[in-house]
């Protein structure tokens, strides 16, 4: 369990990590952002880079901020750093919440909202939630930089479509619409854990009636997807427990190749992401009413 | 690999040493400075019983390298007590039996340290999202959450009702 050996690097600067990124084979580099998904794999040599280049010196990289109509979340910033601002408590409060799901303090204190996105693994919180919110992911490469929409960027089990030399720099999540009610919810062992499967719903109400429908699955199979025949089920209906279910059974049914491990059965996850779906809609529902919208 | 000079304040004492860049924190802090009260269970962030503070916050030692900490201040489970005097979070864990055989002991204190720093009177939700970060085998974890409502009450806080 000890790391095979690597030179190491901690630029303080985007430009001299880019710099040593360009100077290298990308295959023998390994980015090390907050360590929580790398630092397992290295100790178990999963994975064995010719060199480690670790981005948590880059101050430029940290930070939250307010930025037109949305957040600016610099990629080396902490859960920790989510989770104590209160900008984010303001303007985002379902990015909050899916931060506080999180593994536990001691994981959130040191590991990065950018980490998780590249990371991307199915079963965690933020790219579910960043594929609900239609978020933005800002890379820095060495063709300059390039803004990737969350559905593009997830593309299959722990794999984005960031190009090998390219550096995560900023996620930028757009603030709820008003009135928007909304709802992330997941079944784990124990709280901490990753997903066994989890759901995220938003809408609106307008006049009663639902508009502007998200509903997003994780953990379930690949990567966290949206199921637009759930939303178009209740698009342009006023909400009732019957389209709920509908909408539950039809995220069931249309979920593909559902996965099958030690942690639960596809049939299992396929019922799990119905009945998530029907609570999440439920709560949202009840969130948008209590807003007045 | 060539080694790296760090310097880093521990338990507020400064050390200087030269380290390859893959040795762990916990590894460092065992096998270089001798301060073996932080322990190693699994060694890839699952377990919690290597949680140490870096600047006041609650880390995993297995996760970080040495290399990583230098320039800043590391506080280990060595540092707690003033000679024979206990920390009031380790009174607390000896008088209502938080521990047994003690293996998971200063992961569990390290981090509850800080989160009796930030916060003398923190909720249950709280106390309970910090131990959840560590794993105990011995002792099902109720002599733990006495613990806490004892320590709590000594470092003069209000005394939450975990076990209802
Ligand atoms: C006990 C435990 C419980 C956990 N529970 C959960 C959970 O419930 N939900 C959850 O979502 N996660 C959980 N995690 C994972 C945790 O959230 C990680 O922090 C996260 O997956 C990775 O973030 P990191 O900053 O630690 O990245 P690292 O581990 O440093 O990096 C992860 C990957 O991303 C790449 N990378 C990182 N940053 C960048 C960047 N800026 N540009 C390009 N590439 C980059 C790295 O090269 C690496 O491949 C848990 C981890 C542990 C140890
Ligand atoms: S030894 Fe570090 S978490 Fe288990
Ligand atoms: S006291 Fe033995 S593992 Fe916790």
């Amino acid at each position: 369990m000890k790391p095979a050996p690597f030179e190491y690097a901690a630029p303080p600067t985007l430009d001299e990590a880019l710099a040593i990124l360009s100077e290298n084979d990308p295959d023998e580099v390994k980015i090390l952002a907050g360590g929580q998904s790398l630092m397992p794999l290295l100790n178990m040599r999963l994975a064995r880079p010719e060199l480690l280049l670790d981005l948590t010196r880059i101050d430029e990289l940290g930070g939250i901020s307010a930025r037109n109509g949305g957040l600016s979340i610099g990629a080396l910033a902490t859960k920790r750093d989510v989770e104590d601002s209160a900008l984010v408590r303001e303007r985002n409060p379902l990015f909050m919440e899916s931060t506080i799901m999180i593994g536990h303090p001691q994981i959130r204190n040191r590991g990065t909202v950018g980490g998780s996105m590249v990371q991307a693994d199915p079963a965690a919180e933020y790219p579910a939630v960043a594929v609900a919110l239609g978020a933005e992911l800002v890379a820095r490469g060495p063709g300059g930089e390039r803004v990737i929409e969350a559905d593009d960027f997830f593309i299959t089990y722990l794999t984005t479509s960031l190009e090998p030399g390219e550096i995560l720099t900023e996620v930028r999540i757009p603030d709820l619409a008003a009135g928007t009610g909304w709802s992330i919810q997941e079944l784990a062992r124990r709280h901490g854990d990753f997903a066994i499967v989890g759901a995220v719903a938003m809408l609106r109400l307008e006049s009663g009636i639902c508009v502007d429908l998200r509903v997003v699955i994780f953990g379930a199979s690949d990567r966290a997807r949206r199921h637009s025949e759930a939303e178009a089920l209740l698009a342009g209906e006023r909400p009732s427990a019957a389209l709920f279910d509908a909408a539950g059974r039809a995220v069931g049914q249309s979920l593909e190749d559902p996965t099958d491990d030690v942690h639960a059965s596809a049939e299992y996850r396929r019922d799990l992401a119905r009945v998530l779906c029907v609570r999440t809609l439920t709560e949202a529902v009840e969130r948008a009413e209590g807003s007045g919208g | 690999m060539a080694g790296r000079q760090i310097r880093v304040n521990i338990n507020g004492t400064d050390h200087q040493a030269i380290v390859e860049p893959r040795l762990s924190l916990a590894d460092f802090l065992r096998h270089e400075l001798g301060l073996t009260g932080t322990h190693i269970g699994c060694e890839h962030g699952v377990c919690g019983i290597c949680n140490v503070l870096i600047d006041g916050r609650s880390m995993r030692s297995c996760l970080l390298l040495a290399v990583q900490v230098d320039g800043r201040s590391v506080e280990t489970v060595e540092g707690l007590a003033e000679g024979e005097k206990l920390h009031p979070i380790q009174e607390a864990f000896m008088d209502e039996q938080g521990l047994q055989c003690g293996f998971c002991t200063p992961g569990f204190i390290m981090s509850l340290k800080e989160l009796l720093d930030r916060n003398p009177n923190p909720s249950e939700d709280e106390i309970k999202d910090v131990l959840g970060g560590s794993i105990c085998r011995c002792t099902g974890y109720a002599g733990i959450l006495r613990a806490v409502q004892s320590a709590v009450a000594k470092m003069g806080g209000g005394r939450p009702s975990l076990l209802d």
